[in-house]
Order: structure tokens, then C-alpha cells, then sequence
């Protein structure tokens, strides 16, 4: 699309996109940089940024559909499931496709679209009956598939391995790099689909469908009257959203060579949505920031603070302290954080201007705008 | 043959029967109005016309295309914009972006043509283009209303209760504006409670009463018929 027509778009001017394309450039030098300066830091947090990059990539997604489109989605770790599945039926000799468990394993990248493809497709179906829903009842039945997908895959043993899990997955074939048990390619590899996704996204709330989106999340009578396609749109956000998690889980399952239902529970879901929340849903850049905050509090800050824990115990003789896992806390924690957010800051720490303005329209825009949301909420509760 | 021809509609909201076989007709280049009074069914057509909601019976026809099953995205392909009741500007984007989204069916990128149309009309809207639509006044949101419309360079234009909840010398701008649209070439059909304003701008009439047409006529002979005058235009 021609820059012209969507110059509007652009929010920033001036000073202000200087300083974001600075900061875009400082975030993937530092992003691509990383493993030399953990190394020359002796800090050995490779292994972590696996986990917390790869999440992000999940929080990009769901902020398509949760942030732009606003649909609010608590079933995605379903998508994630079903991609990381869908690589090891591929490329796993335990694979229910006989052709596959022969011996004939699918290349890893095939694998991935493939895979990602399939979670598309599920985005499809999940989306198809729910176009009629929304907000609460969209998420009830969001909810509900994303408890239905990890049980289906626990109770079919003949083709899942149930809770036993799969195991081995396929991994990436490179030459001259080895995807064994160093973080580092793997560290890579998922940057560089972090990269990719953020490009993608980033493209997308500037395009046609990213005003409609946008549209549709204020007024879906008054978006269909413009002549946007309410059912495509919706889908499309959807199976996009879906596609993200599916890529992830490709990953995902090849990263830890073994998965089994219970790594993607609903607790998955709701990691995700806290962190897109707390970043500022619909900014790309709070995304990332949310996902990189809470990452790096679950996997990083948390074994930090039980070693400390620790500590005081083993000084003190207090066997409760010495063997305390600060980590089997993060719900709680996770969950008071929520809560100070949404008392303190709904709109995230870094909101898109939108999203800030819809939650503050109160205070800006004066009674008379306020008055209107009130119309707005009437008209669509009616 | 006419523009838009309405044949014997029935639309219903769930079992409630609220359009009882309307008939209609807009020829190209007429100013048609609805009048009637609140629970008539004049917004209930035009929702029907724009494919919000769809005829349990009969055929909305436009030129050759049949628009009795077409769903209201691809109606506003068809050259028919809706400017609907209440206005649903979309409150938190700017003026600008509304205007925007007004040409989202359009596939051809130069809009300055129809952005100078608008400000022509509305000066005001172009003085505040860069403001959050629900700050504006609501004059200044059913112009927005009005513009955003006109952005998808419709033939048939479907104007919801333009008057409402606006100070009478707003209507009067509004209505002054509407007829200059039509001089522009656009064909309209207007719904209002305001049957005074209408019937003065219009060429003909259609009035309506619980779902059914009783009257119509052009819209001289309605301002002076009897009944009109009575019901609707407070006079005895």
C-alpha cells in the first residue's frame, strides 16, 4: 500500500519516531548481541532467553487478536499445542502417521509452515462459530477450547502418547550448526522468527485489515456499514493469531525434544495475556517489553531470590527457607501484579495511544464524550 | 427504471413483525423521504435497504443487482452508503481516520477529490481533522457522519435521522447541506421525524405507520394533505 494513504497512520512524528527507530535499532542489536555479552558477562542466561524469546513471539500473536482486533482470546496455548504437536507427528518416530514413523521425517522448516498452517486452520474453526460473540462470551467459549485441546490430547494415547508425551522431535538441519543442546542457535533461530514476526505485525496494524481491525473493535455495526467484511476479518485475526502461537510451537516442541499435555494449560494462556497486557496491548513495543518484564521475572528474577531465600535459611538453619521455591509462587505473584496493573495503569506500561486513549477517554475528552461511551456500551449490551 | 426499488418487505425482529410489506421506489437524482412517527419501521427499512438486517420476505432491488441476500459490506460496494441512526462515528479515532474509513471499499488511493468534497460541505471538519471524533460537537458528528458517507462515493445515500438531538439552526445547516449534496448528483433517501424539514427539501414521500406505507405522494402534496398535517406536522 502506498505510504500516502496511510500517512495518517502514523502516530509519531518528528522526534518521536527518531527516537523509535532508535530504539527498534538498539532493540535488535542488543536481541542479536546478546550471547556474546552473557558470555563476556559470565551471567549464563542463554538458556533462559530461549524460553523468554520464544514467548514473546506467543504475546505478538495474541496481541493481534487480543490487541488490535479485540478479541479477547484465553484459549491460546491451545494454538500452541496443536503447532507443537502437529512438528511432532511430523518429524517424531513415535508420529500416529505411519509414513513419518517410518522412518521418513519431515524437514524441520517444512515442518514448521506446515505446522503453523494446521494451527491456522484450528484459528478457522475456533473463530467460526464465536463471530457472533463477544467480549465475555467469547471468552467463556475461548476458555473452553483451550482447555479441550490439551484433554483431547491426554486421552487419545493411540495417537498422542497421552501424558506419556512424544519424544524425540526433529530438529534443525544446518549445515555447520548444531541444534544439540546449546541455547545458542536455537537462541537464533527464534530472533530471528521474532524478527520476523514483528515486522509482520508491525505492517499489519498499518495496513487495510489493521484499520479494520481497529474499526471493528470500536463499532462492529458502524465497521460493516463502511463495508468491512466483519467474518473475514474476524478469522483472519484469528487463524493469524493462531498461525504465531502454531510457529511457536514448533519450535517449542523441537527445543525440549519431549512434550506432553500439561505444558500447555491454561496457565500458558493466561502468561500470555498478562504479558501483552502489563506491555500495553496493541503496542508492539510494550509487547515485547511486557514479555521481556515478565520472562525475566519468572525465569531469571525468581531463581535470583530463591537462592537468596536460600541463603538466609541455611545461615539461619530454617529448612522451610533453605528448600522455599520462590517460583511455585508466580500465579500468585503474576496475579497481584495484575490486579496493581489494572487498579493503577490499565492501559500498560507502554500503551498504544489508542488503546490509552479508549481507557482515559473520561478524563480527556470531558462528560460529553464519556456520555457517549455510555451510548456506545448501552447500544451494544441492547 | 428506478434506482432503488423496495418490493413488498418484511423484516422481523425475532418474532416481532416490524415491516409489513413495504413498497417503495427512488428514482436517480430524487430527494425521497420517510416520515412517520417513532416504532413506524423508517429506520427498520433503511437497515433492511443497507443489509443489517435481512427481509424475511420480498426484494430490495438496485439497478440490475439483487440486494435481498447481499450482506451490508457488500451493499456498500454496490454504490448504496448508510449513515445510520445515532450516527456511530467512531468516537475515539480522529475526524480524519473516520473520513478514512468512509473509503475502505474504495480501491482507487487518490481520495483528495472526495476530501475536498467533504470540507467543502463541512468546513467545520476541516478545521478538526486531527481531533478525536467524540470531542466534536454533535452538529459536528453528524456532519462527520454525513462526510464519512459520502467518502465511499455512493449513488444512493441512506440518511438516518440527521435532525436528531440537534439545535434548530444545526438542523436547518444540515438540511441545507443535504440538498446540496443531492445538487452534486447523489440520490437520497432520508428518514425523519422531523417531517417539516423533510417534506421541504424532498421530492416525494413515503409515510409510514406501524410497518406499513399509508400515504404517498409528492413531497408539495404531502405537506398539505389533511392527515400528514396532523399527524406530523402539528398543525390542526
Amino acid at each position: 500500500m502506498k505510504r500516502s494513504t496511510l500517512g495518517w497512520w502514523y502516530t509519531t512524528t518528528g522526534k518521536a519516531r527518531e527516537r523509535r527507530v532508535w530504539v527498534t535499532a538498539g532493540g535488535i542489536a542488543l536481541a542479536l548481541a546478546f550471547p556474546i555479552i552473557d558470555g563476556f558477562l559470565g551471567l549464563g542466561w542463554e538458556a533462559k532467553a530461549v524460553p523468554i524469546a520464544l514467548f514473546i513471539i506467543l504475546a505478538l500473536g495474541l496481541n493481534v487478536v487480543v490487541g488490535f482486533a479485540g478479541l479477547l482470546d484465553l484459549g491460546y496455548a491451545a494454538f500452541f499445542a496443536i503447532g507443537a504437536y502437529s512438528m511432532a507427528f511430523l518429524t517424531s518416530p513415535q508420529s500416529p502417521i505411519p509414513w513419518v514413523a517410518q522412518g521418513n521425517q519431515v524437514n524441520f522448516f517444512l515442518a514448521m509452515f506446515i505446522s503453523a498452517g494446521v494451527a491456522a486452520v484450528f484459528g478457522v474453526i475456533l473463530g467460526a462459530p464465536t463471530l457472533r460473540l463477544r467480549g465475555d462470551y467469547l471468552a467463556i467459549v475461548t476458555l473452553g477450547f483451550g482447555e479441550i485441546v490439551p484433554l483431547v490430547i491426554k486421552n487419545t494415547p493411540e495417537v498422542t502418547k497421552g501424558t506419556q508425551g512424544m519424544n524425540p522431535i526433529g530438529y534443525p538441519q544446518i549445515p555447520g550448526v548444531l541444534f544439540g543442546a546449546s541455547p545458542i542457535p536455537w537462541y537464533y533461530l527464534i530472533v530471528a522468527v521474532l524478527l520476523l514476526s514483528v515486522v509482520i505485525t508491525s505492517r499489519l496494524r498499518l495496513s487495510r485489515i489493521g484499520r479494520a481491525w481497529a474499526a471493528m473493535r470500536e463499532d462492529e455495526v458502524a465497521a460493516a456499514s463502511m463495508g468491512i467484511n466483519l467474518v473475514t476479518t474476524k478469522l483472519f485475526a484469528f487463524s493469524l493469531g493462531a498461525s504465531f502461537s502454531g510457529f511457536a510451537g514448533t519450535i517449542w516442541a523441537s527445543y525440549l525434544q519431549v512434550i506432553a499435555p500439561e505444558q500447555f494449560r491454561f496457565d500458558v494462556s493466561i502468561f500470555v495475556l498478562v504479558m501483552i497486557i502489563l506491555g500495553g496491548l496493541g503496542n508492539i513495543g510494550g509487547v515485547i517489553a511486557g514479555g521481556l518484564i515478565l520472562g525475566g521475572i519468572d525465569r531469571i528474577l525468581f531463581d535470583w531470590v530463591s537462592g537468596i531465600v536460600h541463603g538466609i535459611g541455611s545461615a539461619i538453619n530454617n529448612d522451610d527457607l533453605r528448600l522455599m521455591d520462590v517460583s511455585r509462587s508466580r500465579q500468585l505473584i503474576f496475579g497481584i501484579a495484575l490486579v496493581f496493573m489494572m487498579l493503577v495503569r490499565p492501559e500498560g506500561l507502554f500503551p498504544s495511544a489508542r488503546r490509552k486513549a479508549e481507557l482515559h477517554a473520561a478524563e480527556e475528552l470531558g462528560e460529553p464524550a464519556a456520555e457517549q461511551e455510555r451510548a456506545i456500551l448501552v447500544e451494544v449490551e441492547e | 427504471m428506478p434506482l432503488l426499488q423496495v418490493e413488498g418487505v418484511h423484516t422481523y425482529y425475532g418474532n416481532i413483525e416490524a415491516l409489513k410489506g413495504i413498497t417503495l421506489s427512488v428514482e436517480k437524482g430524487e430527494i425521497v423521504t420517510l416520515i412517520g412517527s417513532n416504532g413506524a419501521g423508517k429506520t427498520t427499512t433503511l437497515r433492511t435497504i443497507a443489509g443489517v438486517l435481512r427481509p424475511r420476505q420480498g426484494t430490495i432491488r438496485m439497478g440490475d443487482a439483487d440486494l435481498t441476500k447481499t450482506p451490508a459490506n457488500q451493499i456498500v460496494r454496490l454504490g448504496i452508503a448508510h449513515s445510520p441512526e445515532g450516527r456511530r462515528i467512531f468516537a475515539r479515532m480522529s475526524v480524519k481516520e473516520n473520513l478514512e474509513l468512509g473509503a475502505y471499499t474504495r480501491s482507487d488511493t487518490d481520495l483528495s477529490e472526495d476530501y475536498e468534497r467533504v470540507y467543502t460541505l463541512f468546513p467545520r471538519i476541516k478545521e478538526r481533522l486531527k481531533q478525536r471524533a467524540g470531542t466534536l460537537s454533535g452538529g459536528e458528528q453528524q456532519m462527520l457522519a454525513i462526510g464519512r458517507a459520502l467518502m465511499a462515493r455512493p449513488t444512493l445515500l441512506l440518511l438516518d435521522e440527521p435532525s436528531m438531538g440537534l439545535a434548530p439552526v444545526l438542523v436547518e445547516l444540515v438540511f441545507r447541506t443535504i440538498q446540496e449534496i443531492n445538487a452534486l448528483g447523489m440520490t437520497v433517501l432520508l428518514v425523519e421525524q422531523n417531517a417539516h424539514m423533510a417534506l421541504s427539501i424532498a421530492n416525494r414521500g413515503y409515510v409510514l405507520q406501524t410497518g406499513t406505507i399509508v400515504l404517498t405522494d409528492t413531497a408539495k402534496a404531502l405537506a398539505q394533505n389533511e392527515m400528514v398535517r396532523k399527524a406530523y406536522l402539528g398543525e390542526d
